[in-house]
């Protein structure tokens, strides 16, 4: 119990400690304690609690009722005047939207603890630990402090590429931190009033860090992220008021021990659905889901290390945390579902995850790519989640994990590559093979596991499929089977660009900064440790996790893969691993000019061209925007995702009115 | 993991004789292709020839990179093909595939020569085009024999009742047998690569590729001409030693088939491949599957 509040607070307290320190030389220090106590911490209480065995399987926790009181009020007193900021600041910049969304949702909540019975209800666990939220601890704790540390070399880059602008980065570091601080609560939280309190403040923490530059640019996507995030903050405080005015409970568990009641006796409970819907809805919101993607590619005018946590740690995989969560009272049943959460979650994830694999095709910008794909992989995990399968949760639950790991790596990497070859464009990265060959080997190695065989986002993708094919998931196994195709088309083409090797390059790479370095080859190291134990992690971890999760279910119902399979997997990497130490770039054989129609100036660079003149040869890629233009894609997300949500909260319309004529008749609402 | 006596010989055939099956089927593709053009054609073993005379030249490449990814392709080939006559799952198969296949885009992308850029582009774009429906396909045979492990489809499944997995599947069979003229590399989709002089930028994706190496290549489009056509013969199988037969006749009639097409059309922009490819795999792939959801339910 004491760890869990120190592991919340220390990474508050150091956030704090930033808030007051103006120097860089003494940030650094402040910064690497910070980032080691919050990693071990992490670790402590995964061990603690016992996360390879089968001891942390839902527990629960509460607090002492007088502390509970006091944080209660503390949290909301902290809510209302977070609520005044974003209010004035939506004066300031003059965004409506942003002052009425906050000045719906903030009183609601406030008039439902003090005066529409919240505060009577009494919540006898605020804290949850599974594995499934040690997993995400050690997600925040390694993955997000690994950031942290990056961000102290990447940021001094950025502040002399940004000359002349006021340093801002005590501002900076105070918000990483806190984020951290908070999606810890978020993780842990069993009372949705608590994770209703972090998940707000994650909202407002990605607020400042993409409007840090205070550009226009960085301030109007700021704004839409707030916008976005709070539209789902809204349907979180109206799940939170409708749960607790008519189950009069607040708790994650009760919630879903309610709703599996129901559901296994067959009378899906109306309230509790809409709850659920409700609470899924915060979540896609949160996770930049479609129509919600623009905030997180918006979200790329940040420093890079903002997108690594956005991307991969943080905020997006609260979203689908959330929705996770909830995945026992999802699931559908043939076409007739619609309506049904389920229906909703999944439909919305696998259109997400074909729309946003087929606008990477035509991006150029290495950032939007890496978005893109954050997003569909994130469509894959909320529809793995809405088909409410153990199979289903198994994959959402390993694409977590790997997604994590490698989209950080990937979003560093490319981080480093703007710094030193003054450019994301991925057009820019030919032949970085000879500029920065270390960096190419681990973009490599990131891309390869973001798609391919054997490595470990391939594996969830796999098993994923085969869920939704168990579970007559048909029209998700379609998006599948084409995103899929689409996602090997681009990043296929990024690993050619970066596996060129372009002649008379020149090796730059001792200018990048010793963290940078190390905190990369950390994301190697866990790539791979990751891809080589994955079936013991799934043996030990997440399977006696599903077990508890959906009561009463056999192992062979939660693997996709077989055993087999995966030693398969794990064989193959392996051989992937081990081939180019043995192989790669070993030849005797003569080198000789590569072939430009007979007329190569004999530098590989230049060829003779019409006239007799030398023309320099330029290599460009294939965006094929006529096929795939981001812009019909969106509009194509935008329409159908927006039917569905139509018809699935129509359903709940339809229960408000329902609910409406029971407390005249004389219901429980007494 | 039980190992079954069949999957062991599967595996060893298919080591041993796969690149000697395959390299017979391309000197026959050869041969029929010269008939179809009125011409007599080279002897049958004429691919070997070319082999034995490729790794005989002199060994060049234009960096030292490239050998490694067409060696990695290769072996890959093989895991693949390997994988597959031992019994493994599809999807895996399928993965290890497209794994293959993307060392050797690296492969051409790596030299940094336009020529060999386009191909591999164009290759790209061919995997991107076929995959889907070579997943359905995976997707139909598990629906209809409730396994993906091939050893299990072999003995067709206990939903199909004792059919062959084709009876419910001819959308999908029709859908796979049209995306293999991509992964035959048969005109109209032979974008990255072709057989055929008169219609090739450079060698497409093997421009730069010589000698040795080419040899590599040319052995690993053996062993996966041969794995490519198992899928055709598992749309026939119920574990009866005769469908087996007919499994055996059924592919051989489709490479001619294949041959023909090849024969029959000039080469398709990179536009009409992908669209049609990808119409084809919804108008008779997903719709099988759809069709085969709802009416049968057999899921």
């Amino acid at each position: 119990m004491e760890t869990i509040i120190v592991l919340i607070l220390i990474p508050l307290v150091i956030a704090l400690a930033l808030l007051f320190i103006r120097h860089d030389a003494a940030r650094r220090p402040v910064v690497f304690i910070g980032a080691i106590a919050t990693a071990a911490l992490s670790v402590v209480l995964a061990v603690q609690q016992g996360i390879w065995s089968d001891a942390a399987a839902n527990m629960l926790w509460s607090g002492e009722t007088e502390s509970a009181e006091i944080t209660g009020y503390a949290m909301m007193g902290i809510e209302a005047a977070l609520a005044i900021v974003i209010f004035v600041l939506g004066i300031k910049y003059k965004k409506a939207l942003a002052c009425i969304l906050v000045a719906v949702q903030c009183p609601i909540l406030i008039w439902f603890e003090l005066f529409g019975g919240g505060h009577e209800i009494e919540v006898k666990n605020n804290i949850c630990i599974d594995q499934f939220s040690l997993i995400m601890v050690l997600i925040i704790g390694v993955i997000g402090t690994l950031i942290c540390v990056y961000a102290v070399a990447y940021m001094k880059d950025f502040q002399h590429h940004h000359e002349g602008q006021p340093d801002r980065r005590w501002w900076f570091f105070f918000l990483l931190f806190l984020f951290l601080s908070a999606m810890f609560g978020i993780v842990l939280s069993n009372n949705l009033i608590y994770m209703y309190f972090f998940w707000e403040i994650t909202t407002l923490c990605s607020f400042f860090l993409i409007g840090y530059t205070k550009t226009d640019e960085a301030v109007r996507n700021s704004f839409r992220a707030l916008i976005m995030n709070l539209l789902g903050g809204l349907a979180f405080v109206l799940a939170i008021v409708l749960i607790g005015k008519s189950y009069g409970t607040l708790e994650i568990d009760q919630l879903i021990q309610i709703g599996v009641t129901s559901k296994s006796a067959g009378q899906p409970d109306l309230i509790i659905n809409s709850v659920v819907m409700l609470l899924c809805f915060a979540g896609i919101t949160k996770a930049a889901q479609m129509p919600f993607n623009s905030w997180l590619l918006g979200a790329m005018v940040a420093p890079t290390p903002t997108s690594a946590l956005l991307h991969s740690s943080t905020m997006v995989k609260a979203g689908v945390f959330l929705i996770v969560k909830m995945s026992p009272l999802l699931g559908v049943q043939g076409i007739l579902s619609i309506g049904e959460p389920g229906f909703m979650v999944m439909m919305v994830g696998g259109i997400t995850f074909l729309l946003a694999s087929f606008s990477a095709v035509t991006q150029s910008n290495a950032k939007r790519v890496l978005a893109y794909s954050t997003i569909a992989n994130l469509g894959l995990i909320v529809a793995c989640a809405g088909i409410g399968t153990p199979e289903g949760v198994w994959a959402a639950i390993m694409l977590i994990i790997f997604h994590a790991v490698t989209k950080s790596l990937l979003f560093l990497s490319v981080g480093t590559a703007e710094h030193n070859i003054g450019s994301r464009d991925i057009e820019d990265m030919d032949g970085l093979f000879g500029r920065l060959p270390r960096l190419a080997v681990f973009m490599i190695i990131g891309i390869a596991g973001m798609f391919l065989a054997p490595f470990g986002m391939l594996i969830s993708k796999w098993a994923a499929l085969q869920s939704f094919v168990d579970a007559g998931g048909i029209w998700v196994v379609l998006m599948i089977v084409f995103g899929s195709a689409v996602t090997l088309f681009y990043w296929g083409k990024w690993l050619g660009k970066l596996t060129a090797i372009v002649a008379a390059r020149k090796n730059i790479q001792d200018k990048v900064h010793g963290e940078e370095w190390f905190v990369l080859a950390g994301h190697i190291v866990l790539v791979i440790l990751i891809s080589l134990s994955f079936p013991l992690f799934s043996g030990n971890v997440i399977v006696p996790f599903i077990k508890n999760f959906f009561t009463g279910v056999s192992e062979e119902s939660i693997l996709a893969l077989s055993g087999d399979n995966m030693i398969i997997m794990v064989v193959l990497v392996c051989v992937i691993l081990v081939l180019p130490l043995l192989f790669y770039g070993r030849t005797r054989k003569r080198i000789v000019p590569l072939y430009m129609g007979g007329a190569n100036e004999g530098d590989n660079l230049t060829f003779l061209g019409a006239m007799e003149k030398d023309v320099p040869v330029s290599l460009r890629n294939w965006y094929m925007e006529g096929v795939f233009g981001e812009k019909l894609m969106n509009r194509i997300g935008l329409i159908s995702t927006c039917i569905i949500f139509a018809i699935s909260f129509s359903f709940v319309a339809n229960l408000a009115y329902q609910v409406y004529r029971y407390v005249q008749e004389g219901g429980v609402f007494s | 993991m039980t190992v079954s006596l069949y999957a062991v010989i599967g595996l060893a055939a298919y080591l041993i004789a796969g690149p000697f099956v395959g390299g017979w089927f391309a000197g026959v593709d050869r041969r029929i292709t010269a008939r179809m053009q009125g011409r007599f054609g080279p002897p049958i073993l004429q691919p070997f020839y070319d082999v034995r005379k490729l790794i005989e030249k002199e060994p060049v490449t234009v960096n030292g990179g490239q050998d490694f990814y067409v060696m990695c392709f290769l072996i890959f080939i093989i895991i693949t093909g390997g994988l597959f006559f031992f019994g493994q799952n599809l999807l895996l198969v399928i993965f290890t595939l497209t794994t293959a296949n993307l060392f050797l885009v690296i492969g051409a992308y790596s030299s940094n020569s336009p020529y060999s850029q386009i191909g591999a582009e164009r290759e790209l774009l061919q995997m991107m085009a076929y995959e889907p429906m070579v997943l359905l396909t995976a997707v139909g045979l598990y629906m209809t024999t409730g396994s993906f492990n091939i050893s299990d489809i072999m003995l067709g499944g206990a939903l199909a009742g004792g059919a062959i997995p084709l009876k419910y599947l001819i959308g999908i069979f029709a859908g796979y047998l049209f995306i293999l003229t991509i992964k035959f590399r048969k005109s109209p989709f032979d974008l990255s690569l072709s057989h055929h002089a008169h219609q090739e930028l450079v060698k497409g994706v093997t421009t730069e590729f010589s000698g040795r190496t080419l040899a590599l290549i040319e052995i690993a489009h053996w062993y996966e001409n041969v794995f490519l056509l198992g899928f055709i013969f598992l749309f026939f199988q119920n574990g009866t030693w005769y469908m087996a037969l007919v499994g055996v006749v059924v592919a051989l009639a489709c490479y001619f088939l294949e041959i023909f097409i090849d024969n029959a059309f000039a080469r398709m922009k990179w536009q009409f491949t992908l669209k049609a490819s990808w119409l084809v795999t919804i108008t008779f792939g997903a719709a099988n599957l759809i069709l085969l959801y709802y009416f049968k339910g057999l899921m």
